[in-house]
């Protein structure tokens, strides 16, 4: 949703169980909820119809290759951060049909799918997911090739987004400054405090839903108190220092970085990470910015009847790089060099922005823990 | 290919699990005669076609002397030649005895060892023709298959990504069984095709579909074992379904040697 006008000031303090009633709103107006929740041991997306399902007094733990939740009596309801899923689960479907062909006796007919699905009202989205979310925009509604299906999906999206008030350990959008707060591109935005939640409207869906519920104008302290979360986060991010057992805080030095990056396509990091790197391709996967697909037919055993399918792919295979004249990038060290140097080098020509957002996520899960932020500092000659 | 090529469906050592996954393909069956004469396939039919055939499918590895000539008349047979499976692939769960000693396990298990023909080792059929196509999984995935079966009829490269079962977890949105628990998983390093099952029902994968491009179990195992995991759980695992394909054999003989040393 476009930010129509400025709905800055208006925020107002709702009881937390509100939140259920922001749900059932946005369910009444045709939206499917989607929503963080616990399964299989992580913080995923999917459907939510009760704020019951709401990871409430759950921490995410995370370090390079591991994850893991822990009950917190002191945590509040979104006091983990972000698991493997993303925005990009919904916007741009790993798996989705572009095409429908059939061979009949005038030839072939094509048809593209007409989008039936409900839209989507998504909970709980950081600061993180925002920017991701404006980096995947640029690559497919801006320049010459508009892509119809996330145009659609995208331009009916409400987003409810959360003030972080606790990062993890891979956590870095201090560096990418990309966070903790949340600056813009919200319908709805909530601050949580010991006893309620301060919500903050962005759109006109947004300051509709507040509306619906029962509220009241926050007061001058309160609203204080609410921009101080996530200035009190940034601030204990940019001091974070390693602590005993803990998993070692992130940080990226992004001063130069791509020039450093270009500069040192030969440096011998890129063996040493080729060694421990398994091309397994889980960085792409849940880097909520990557955004390769691949497109195939899917046919019967007639080949009558043929659907044409998208699918997420990954530049850490060697299809990804194949052409006439066979695969560009065999090696795992063209293909780690590749996608690191794409996502914060060349991705600020191509873009104008970095590729990166700092969730971390490309930390946690990759299965051997390689880290990005420990790379970059290699090749900068700062040791780990 | 002819309109309607002729297919052969042959067994060497394995549990038929592979082959069966054709009559599996309940749904699709009648429309693959229709597009191709099964000439040879003796758990669907007693009629047999001695051939030539336009495509052989191969299940099983090879384990005994007759077996290895008799793979020699099939190919002479066959225009196209596709294996089906681990075993044909990679050898199998059979090829364990390749590490060791068989004539010690005849002599343990049959009254009349002497009676006994067999090779030393369990191999692929790559390791004795040549072979056209290799189609990974133990068992075969049937929707592969289908798609194998219309690629040959029509013509076409069958569309098998090769790519990590990582991926397929991820489209799915399969929580990681590694990061979130720690399970010792072969996904990372394991080509996809069978839909990622295992770590869909919360299962690390047993690589059934045996190495991926550029596969490197040692990284994952190293890193494993670093994270408590015990280095016979790890040879195990990589020791399996595809323990004898080059690269798990490779890593599960590197990591029992690093690891013999601490």
């Amino acid at each position: 949703m476009t930010m129509d006008r400025d709905f800055r000031g208006m925020m107002t303090s709702i009881e937390k169980h509100q939140l259920q009633r922001v749900i059932e709103h946005l369910q009444e107006l045709g939206y499917r909820t989607v929503g963080p929740q616990v399964r299989d041991g992580a913080i995923v997306y999917d459907d939510i119809a009760s704020i019951e399902q709401l990871p409430t007094g759950q921490i995410d733990i995370q370090d390079g290759g591991t994850y893991r939740l822990q009950t917190d009596i002191e945590a509040g309801w979104f006091d983990y951060v972000v698991g493997p899923h993303s925005l990009k689960n919904y916007l741009f479907p790993p798996r989705e049909p572009i095409q429908q062909l059939t061979l009949n006796a005038n030839g072939w007919h094509a048809e593209t799918p007409d989008l039936t699905e409900p839209p989507v009202a998504v909970f709980g989205l950081r600061a993180c997911d925002l920017h991701a979310l404006a980096i995947q925009d640029r690559v497919f509604l801006e320049g010459p090739y508009v892509d119809p299906q996330y145009k659609a999906r995208r331009e009916r999206l409400v987003i409810v987004a959360v003030h972080c008030r606790r990062a993890a350990a891979t956590c870095f959008c201090h560096s990418m400054s990309t966070g903790p707060a949340v600056s813009g591109g919200f319908d709805l935005v909530l601050t949580e405090l010991d006893d309620h939640f301060t919500v903050e409207a962005g759109t006109e869906v947004g300051a509709e839903v507040i509306e619906h519920l029962s509220h009241t104008p926050c007061t001058p302290a309160e609203i204080e108190r609410s921009r101080q979360v996530s200035l009190d986060l940034l601030q204990e991010m940019q001091s974070r220092t390693p602590e005993g057992d803990s998993p070692r805080p992130r940080q990226l030095e992004t001063d130069g970085i791509r020039d450093v990056l270009m500069q040192n396509l030969d440096h011998a990091r890129w063996d040493d990470v080729a060694q421990r790197c398994l091309a397994c391709a889980n960085c792409t996967m849940v880097c909520p910015t990557c955004f390769c697909s691949t497109v195939g037919e899917v046919t019967d055993l007639t080949v009558e009847h043929v659907t044409r399918e998208r699918t997420w792919a990954s530049c850490f295979t060697g299809d990804h790089s194949y052409t006439a004249s066979g695969v560009v990038r065999p090696s795992i060290k063209s293909q780690y060099r590749q996608w690191l140097t794409h996502k914060l080098a060349t991705w600020i020509d191509q873009f104008g922005s970095s590729g990166c957002v700092g969730c971390g996520r490309c930390i946690t899960w990759c299965p051997v823990g390689i880290d990005l932020t420990e790379e970059v500092a290699a090749i900068r000659g700062e040791g780990t | 290919m002819p309109a309607r090529p002729k297919l052969g469906v042959f067994k060497f050592a394995s549990c038929d699990g592979c082959q069966l996954s054709l009559l599996d393909a309940e749904q699709h069956l009648l429309a693959i005669a229709e597009q191709i004469e099964i000439a040879y396939f003796l758990e669907a039919r007693s009629h047999t076609d001695e051939g030539p055939y336009d495509v052989a499918l191969v299940e099983g590895s090879i384990t005994t002397p007759h077996d290895a000539q008799r793979i020699q008349e099939i190919r002479q047979k066959s225009k196209m030649l596709i294996t089906i499976g681990a075993c044909a692939t990679s050898g199998g769960i059979q090829a364990l005895r390749n590490w060791h000693d068989v004539e010690d396990f005849t002599r343990h298990v049959y009254a009349r060892p002497e009676y006994i023909q067999t090779l030393a080792t369990s191999t692929p059929i790559a390791d004795h023709v040549r072979v056209d196509f290799e189609l990974r999984g133990c068992p075969i995935d049937v929707g592969q298959l289908i798609e194998l079966i219309t690629s040959v009829v029509v013509g076409r490269k069958p569309r098998f990504p090769n790519e990590s079962v990582c991926m397929e977890c991820k489209r799915q949105g399969t929580v990681c069984v590694v990061v979130a628990q720690g399970r010792p998983c072969l996904g990372p390093v394991t080509h996809s095709g069978c839909g990622s099952i295992c770590p869909a029902y919360n299962r690390g994968c047993y690589g059934c579909f045996g190495p991926k491009e550029n596969a490197q179990p040692l990284s994952l195992m190293q890193h494993m074992h670093g994270q408590g995991c015990d280095r016979e759980v790890l040879v195990d695992l990589v020791r399996n379904f595809n323990g004898y394909a080059p690269e798990f054999r490779a890593a599960g003989d590197q990591f029992e040697e690093r690891s013999a040393g601490t």
